[in-house]
């Protein structure tokens, strides 16, 4: 089992309970010959930002999808809430409370902020829908988040800047209940203002006491807003930490070679 | 322990933010429908302004275009703006216009639709024929919710083989133009043409109201209208939502009430040349209801949210868990619904139908007529009162042209105009539009 030693003591503040929401063990899965992922784990608590780093292939996108219940694993364990559970479609994840951001957002731009908030699950009173109801959900949620550059959650999203849409994608997660939401690179396509906007998002989030796996390639922002960083190489789990115990030179090492020499008198595992 | 210097900026994006955010609130302005963020009457009309100025046109161009043609042909014609042709302007205008609002259901999808008119066709030869008193001689409402049902049927089997299949609907859609026309050659035989003797379905299109019932109905209508708009406004402003002012309510109101005292005024003024012919045609009232059900079916229903969510972005409607198969079909199955209620009209204004039954020319034309409306054809944007209006466009054209006594030929090509000068000013305007739709 390929594991970080420090990922035996969770970084969780005292307040938490020792279980963590998600639980992965021993995560595999792969595609043909390819392993895409060799026996994963990973932690993920309530009210912190998981940042999940990794270079190109190393096996982000499938361990979400694997969470989010697009891919099936072949084998291990996936605990939530301290159950064992299988989530084999995206409906399951929903069912769970596991929403996913995906990096394209799937909003539909002819569509005001409220209708794709509620888009598959509208609500309606006597067979027609209810609007006055819907907004007004949708208004608190957004509040709530302290999303306020919308000047009206009537406006089409195809009128909204990018971080604005990333904004609704995420209040729509929120508004469905997630205990976990799951973000693909979600500054990706942003700029300065619109990447800060979103990050303090995402860091209201977990303060809310949302879980967060946020995917990212962008050193800046996994410091800026994760609690924990967890670093993947060539489809194993190099490095599970608090991200005070690291910094961005430990990160990289890990993410480009899957192990770093430096800094923290931890012993990082031995590529086999 | 290993925190060293970070070379992350400080997230100190506050003052750009804010001019960010208020250059991003003047441009939210122009996106919003207007009742929704002006207090007063005149702060709405000014909003509206901003509005078409950036690009929101809504209907304005084809009602622009309809007073164009208006005063157009008045100059040239004082019989054009006479009681009796804009009466019979409504009763033409009936079929195109019908057929238009259904050919939405496809259009809204991003699809097409192109074997309407024949099926429209296929309703009305078959409610004709099964109310001949010499053949099936049905009552003539049986008559009619079979070739309804006939043409739901057939929208039903192609939309099926649309999206089970995932044939496009265009060569679907395509086949069923040759195919349904086929089927109506062949039901018309020999004789070439099914006349109708039943009095209830030729009344659809040449029957009346009386002026008192017309009177009554109108207020009806309005009135419903009025209750509703009311109390959906009145609910806004109890849930501390952003409402019109209940100035502008009584305004839309006023407007809508005025609008059909003009029509009922209109029609009961005596159009008749030897005897009076006074009341709203029946038809008038078949389109306005067809129009209020797909306006509110579109409007204020899950199915109508999930046709616009398919045309945006079909991807994000099915991972949001719309089951987009069984929309779609659904939508060609009230497509050609639809199109069985503009066959049972024209049917019943020709008291017959027969060979020369023009189903490419009306299907073209109900396309042209949701396009000239305002509905887009990559889907998405578009509402049932476009078809209607331009439906009422291309009939417009078509009488009057008809009065100054050019030709069928003329008559096309000045049609042809009309639809690409509708399509430019949208392209146009929409290009001063904030942002890409």
């Amino acid at each position: 089992m390929i594991t970080d030693v420090e990922s035996g003591t969770p970084p969780a503040p005292p307040t938490r309970s020792a279980e963590p929401l998600l639980r992965l063990r021993g995560i595999n899965k792969s595609f043909g010959a390819v392993q895409a992922l060799v026996g994963v784990d990973l932690d993920v608590p309530s009210g912190q930002v998981t940042a999940l780093a990794g270079d190109n292939g190393a096996g982000k996108s499938v361990l979400i999808k694997c969470i989010a219940g697009i891919h099936a694993p072949e084998s291990g364990q996936i605990s939530w809430e301290g159950k064992p559970v299988h989530i084999r479609s995206p409906r399951d994840a929903a069912g769970l409370g596991i929403e996913t951001v995906y990096q394209d957002l799937a909003l539909c731009d002819n569509l005001d902020i409220v209708q794709n908030m509620f888009l598959g699950r509208e609500r309606s009173r006597r067979s027609t829908l209810d609007e006055e109801d819907m907004e007004s959900s949708a208004r608190d949620t957004l509040a709530q988040l302290k999303v306020t550059t919308v000047r009206s959650i009537r406006q089409p999203v195809a009128s909204l800047s990018g971080g604005q849409r990333q904004s609704v994608a995420i209040a729509k997660a929120v508004l469905w209940d997630a205990k976990l939401v799951i973000m693909d690179e979600p500054t990706a396509a942003l700029g300065v203002t619109q990447t800060a906007n979103v990050l303090e998002l995402v860091r209201r989030l977990a303060d809310r006491g949302h879980a967060v796996i946020m995917v990212s390639h962008n050193m800046n922002d996994v410091f800026q807003v994760a609690d924990q960083i967890a670093v993947l190489y060539l489809g194993k789990m190099v490095s599970v930490r608090p991200t005070a115990d690291v910094d961005r030179q430990i990160v990289v090492d890990f993410m480009t070679s899957g192990v770093s020499t430096r800094g923290t008198g931890s012993q990082p595992p031995a590529r086999s | 322990m290993a925190k060293v210097d970070e070379p992350t900026p400080s997230p100190e994006p506050a003052p750009e933010a804010e001019e960010l955010s208020s250059e991003a609130a003047s441009r939210a302005t122009l996106a919003v429908s207007p009742e929704l963020v002006a207090g007063s009457v005149p702060e709405y009309l000014r909003v509206s302004l901003a509005r078409i100025r950036a690009g929101e046109t809504g209907v304005l161009p084809v009602i622009a275009g309809m007073l164009l043609v208006s005063i157009l042909f008045r100059s040239q014609n004082s019989q054009f703006l006479t009681a009796r042709n804009l009466v019979d302007l409504l009763v033409q205008a009936a079929v195109v216009s019908v057929l238009a609002m259904g050919e939405i259901y496809a259009l809204l999808l991003g699809e097409i639709d192109l074997s309407i008119g024949f099926v429209s066709g296929i309703g009305g030869v078959l409610m004709a024929e099964l109310v001949k008193p010499s053949g099936l001689d049905w009552p003539w409402w049986a008559a009619i919710a079979l070739a309804l049902l006939v043409c739901a049927v057939i929208g039903a089997l192609q939309g099926t083989i649309i999206t089970r299949l995932g044939v496009p609907s265009f060569v679907v859609t395509l086949a069923g133009f040759l195919f349904w026309q086929g089927v109506l050659l062949k039901i018309l035989g020999n004789g070439g043409s099914v006349l109708i003797n039943v009095s209830v379905i030729n009344d659809i299109a040449s029957g009346n109201l009386t002026p008192i019932a017309s009177w009554v109905v109108m207020l009806v209508i309005v009135g419903v209208f009025a209750i509703m708009t009311w109390r959906r406004d009145a609910r806004r402003r109890t849930a501390g939502l952003v409402a019109p002012p209940q100035s502008f309510t009584a305004l839309k109101i006023g407007t809508a009430l005025a609008g059909a005292v003009a029509i009922v005024l209109l029609c009961n003024t005596n159009r008749g040349i030897r005897a009076p012919i006074r009341g709203v045609p029946w038809v008038v009232i078949l389109v306005f209801g067809v129009l209020a059900i797909w306006t509110f079916v579109l409007g204020r229903t899950r199915f109508g949210r999930y046709i616009y969510a398919i045309g945006g972005n079909a991807e994000a409607a099915r991972r949001a868990g719309v089951n987009l198969p069984r929309i779609r079909t659904i939508a060609f199955t009230l497509c050609s619904f639809t199109a069985g209620i503009a066959g049972v009209i024209y049917a019943s204004r020709l008291r017959s139908v027969s060979t020369a039954f023009e189903g490419g020319t009306l299907v073209l034309y109900a396309v042209a007529a949701a396009v000239i409306g305002g509905t887009s054809l990559f889907g998405g944007r578009g509402k049932a009162l476009h078809g209607l209006l331009g439906g009422l466009v291309i009939a417009g054209i078509a009488n009057g042209m008809g009065l100054l006594a050019f030709s069928a030929a003329s008559q096309y090509m000045v049609t042809a105009l009309v639809l690409l000068v509708a399509v430019t000013i949208d392209a146009v305007a929409r290009r001063g539009r904030v942002a890409r739709t």
